[in-house]
């Protein structure tokens, strides 16, 4: 494989408020980043995302260790230097007046400006490219202030591509938007790494679309380990239910999703086939029940017959039978009868 | 998402908000024009145009009137007001702060505890002092102030390359202020009245005190803390969207602040130390270029801030003088009481076109 753009070696990262007191958030990490790969830093809340990426962007200073940007020391670069290899997108919503697309996507070139700011062919194009690769063109001559949170997003991606980033750091870029406009984001970002020289490394609560769509995941624990590993390497190898399940859940390998981990989940049995068993049983997890293939007689049995409009779910429990036409009547039965 | 029919939009480009730059220069030499034809005396356009060029007027009067008066007048008012706005412009920004205007650090608070011990603590316990201050006349004043202001220049700017947040800077700046407020108000509780009389007309700000051995001292001072603005636009417009984003730009933030506290403290407290605490100009010039403008960058805004509070000043001050009439208002008067509803006015008719109230 080729260099990585990115490598942090035994990196300690936290925080030093004063001189003598200092808060570790994690210590001995061994990270790389290469060009072309789309990686997701996932973890439960509070874990420090946000202040690797700080430290891997220089934002805060390292507390040990190194950062090695294209096989030089982190500190090593000035200012200028920097902001021409590494730009950000952070969580904070951004409060600008008055400034149009453009203008804002066009703050990316000040790493190639000089000290008057004055703009050349080669830094229109950038813009424009950028404009062009995150799909706002259209809002260019709009204001900053009259976008929605999924255009404002689309419009901050173009400001730090315009820098023409060796890698593109962000912190939760997703956090405010629905979820359309999480996918939209989250597959823009893939599209950006995949066939182009740079690397994209963003921090996500929304580990569902990770796994769709990341090349790998950093795997944050509360203890500030990582792992890492494609999306799949991760759930094969446990590391997904070890990290989650300090917190009272659990990952279910099987759909690919969490589940509370509920001491006093109810058996159900269920027959059913295609995409009514996948949606009955899911509903019946939602209201708390843990859903069997088989099983003894005195549970309750739910059977599903048809598909679609005509689909017809009976409950059979404690000698009382019941036929509903609807999931939701299905769920009312089952609570009325416990 | 269709792109609606964008009704604020009249101006774009730079080449529009270049000739509303022009206009604001045409408002201000009509401005300068209008200031130096009021007076209790009234002169000829034709006279003062005369005056101005170097020939001898009508009368040997009105010569000295217009050379000694008026434009000492007219030119402290356009450059009080130029440097003000260009101040404030630069605080709002590096603050993030609509609210935020030249003596938000407490640089006035500074000038006016430095003027307050001239006036009030010298003036009672050393009255061979205090005679040394009257014979100076005004630039005794002017000097006191400017210790003061400086003094609080340099804790700002001692705390500003300590401090990482700016809004730490803000809370600091306004504990500076308090306390200088403090010791001015203790000043004036153990003050004879008369000297309170001398402090409280200082206090109300004006143009008109300003001479020519003065102005030799303000108009460069000015002048150049305008001039190094030139600097100042690409990190400003970095800034807007926050510290951290203008350090992943490539922004020296830390030296970028250190030249904008001094530029924006030095613009504000020279104006200070000559014309007393002049407020309103800083905060409203600022959003009123924002507003007419429609844009957000510090190359349009930081020469329209200029001229358009040159401008201001001037009227204001024209106002003042109550044409017509033999009573002169305090400048601070007139600059809230005409200003305020104004600049109401403009910012309600832009909200209605969506565009909001912030830096």
């Amino acid at each position: 494989m080729t260099s990585p753009i990115l490598s942090a070696r035994d990196l300690q990262i936290g925080f030093q408020p004063s001189r003598g007191s200092r808060t570790v958030v994690a210590r001995g990490l061994n990270l790389d980043l290469y060009a072309g790969e789309f990686v997701c830093l996932a973890g439960p809340n509070g874990v420090g995302k946000s202040t690797l990426l700080r430290t891997l962007t220089r934002l805060q200073p390292a507390l040990g260790g190194e950062v090695l940007l294209s096989g030089r020391a982190l500190h090593a670069y000035s200012n200028k230097e920097l902001a021409g290899m590494v730009s950000i997108v952070l969580t904070e919503h951004v409060q600008v007046n008055v400034m149009r697309v453009r203008e804002l996507v066009g703050l990316g070139r000040s790493p190639y400006t000089g000290i008057f700011d004055s703009r050349t062919q080669q830094d229109e194009a950038a813009v424009q490219k950028a404009l062009e690769l995150t799909d706002v063109v259209h809002l260019a001559e709009r204001f900053v202030q009259e976008l929605s949170d999924g255009e404002r997003q689309r419009v901050m991606i173009a400001r730090a591509l315009a820098q023409e980033p060796l890698l593109l750091v962000l912190d939760e870029p997703t956090a405010f938007l629905d979820l359309p406009g999480r996918i939209t984001i989250m597959h823009l970002l893939r599209d950006l790494a995949r066939g182009r020289q740079q690397a994209v490394l963003t921090s996500t609560h929304d580990l569902d679309l990770a796994m769709r769509t990341a090349d790998r995941i950093w795997l944050m624990d509360r203890n500030g380990g990582i792992s890492q590993g494609s999306p799949e390497d991760l759930v094969l190898n446990g590391e997904f239910g070890r990290t989650f399940s300090q917190l009272n859940l659990r990952y279910d390998a099987l759909t690919g999703q969490f589940e509370e981990e509920g001491d006093d989940a109810k058996p159900v049995v269920l027959r059913a086939e295609g995409l009514a068993a996948v949606w009955t049983a899911r509903a019946l997890r939602r209201a708390g029940f843990e859903v069997l293939v088989d099983g003894a007689p005195e549970l309750p049995f739910v059977e599903v017959e048809g598909q679609g409009l005509g689909a017809c779910w009976r409950l059979t429990w404690q000698g009382v039978s019941r036929e509903v036409s609807s999931i939701y009547a299905l769920l009312a039965a089952l609570l009325e009868l416990s | 998402m269709k792109a609606r029919p964008d009704k604020t939009t009249t101006i774009r480009g730079p080449a529009a908000r270049g000739w509303v730059i022009a206009l604001f220069a045409i408002i201000l030499a009509a401005a300068f024009v209008v200031s130096l034809s009021l007076g209790s005396v009234s002169i000829p356009l034709k006279d003062i145009i005369g005056i101005l060029l170097g020939k001898p007027a009508l009368k040997e009067s009105w010569t000295t009137i217009i050379l000694n008066f008026r434009l000492t007048k007219a030119l402290t008012a356009l450059l009080a007001g130029a440097a003000l706005s260009v101040a404030g412009l630069q605080m709002q920004t590096m603050f993030r702060n609509p609210l935020a205007d030249p003596f938000i650090l407490g640089i006035n608070s500074g000038a006016s505890l430095g003027v307050a011990l001239a006036v009030l603590a010298i003036g009672t316990t050393g009255s061979i002092l205090m005679a040394g201050i009257s014979t100076a006349g005004d630039l005794g004043l002017a000097i006191a102030a400017s210790i003061g202001a400086g003094l609080v220049l340099g804790l700002i700017l001692l705390v500003g390359r300590q401090v990482r947040n700016p809004t730490t800077l803000l809370i600091l700046g306004l504990m500076f202020g308090y306390a200088a407020s403090a010791v001015t108000s203790l000043l004036i509780y153990f003050s004879l009245p008369e000297r309170i009389q001398a402090y409280t007309v200082w206090s109300y700000g004006s143009f008109s005190g300003v001479t020519w051995s003065q102005l030799r001292v303000m108009a460069p001072v000015i002048l150049v803390g305008l001039a190094v603005t030139i600097f100042l636009p690409k990190p400003l417009n970095a800034l807007l969207l926050g510290e951290e984003y203008a350090r992943s730009m490539g922004v020296d933030v830390r030296w970028t602040r250190v030249f904008i506290l001094l530029s924006a403290s030095v613009l504000a407290g020279t104006v200070t130390a000559f014309c007393g605490p002049i407020g309103f100009i800083g905060v409203a010039v600022p959003h009123l270029c924002r507003n007419l403008l429609h844009s957000a960058n510090h190359k349009s805004l930081l020469p329209a801030a200029a001229l358009l509070g040159g401008a201001l000043a001037l009227l204001a001050d024209a106002i003042a003088q109550l044409p017509g009439s033999q009573f002169v208002l305090p400048i601070n008067v007139v600059t809230s009481l005409f200003g305020a509803p104004f600049v109401v006015w403009v910012i309600i008719k832009q909200r209605k076109g969506r565009t909001s109230f912030s830096v």
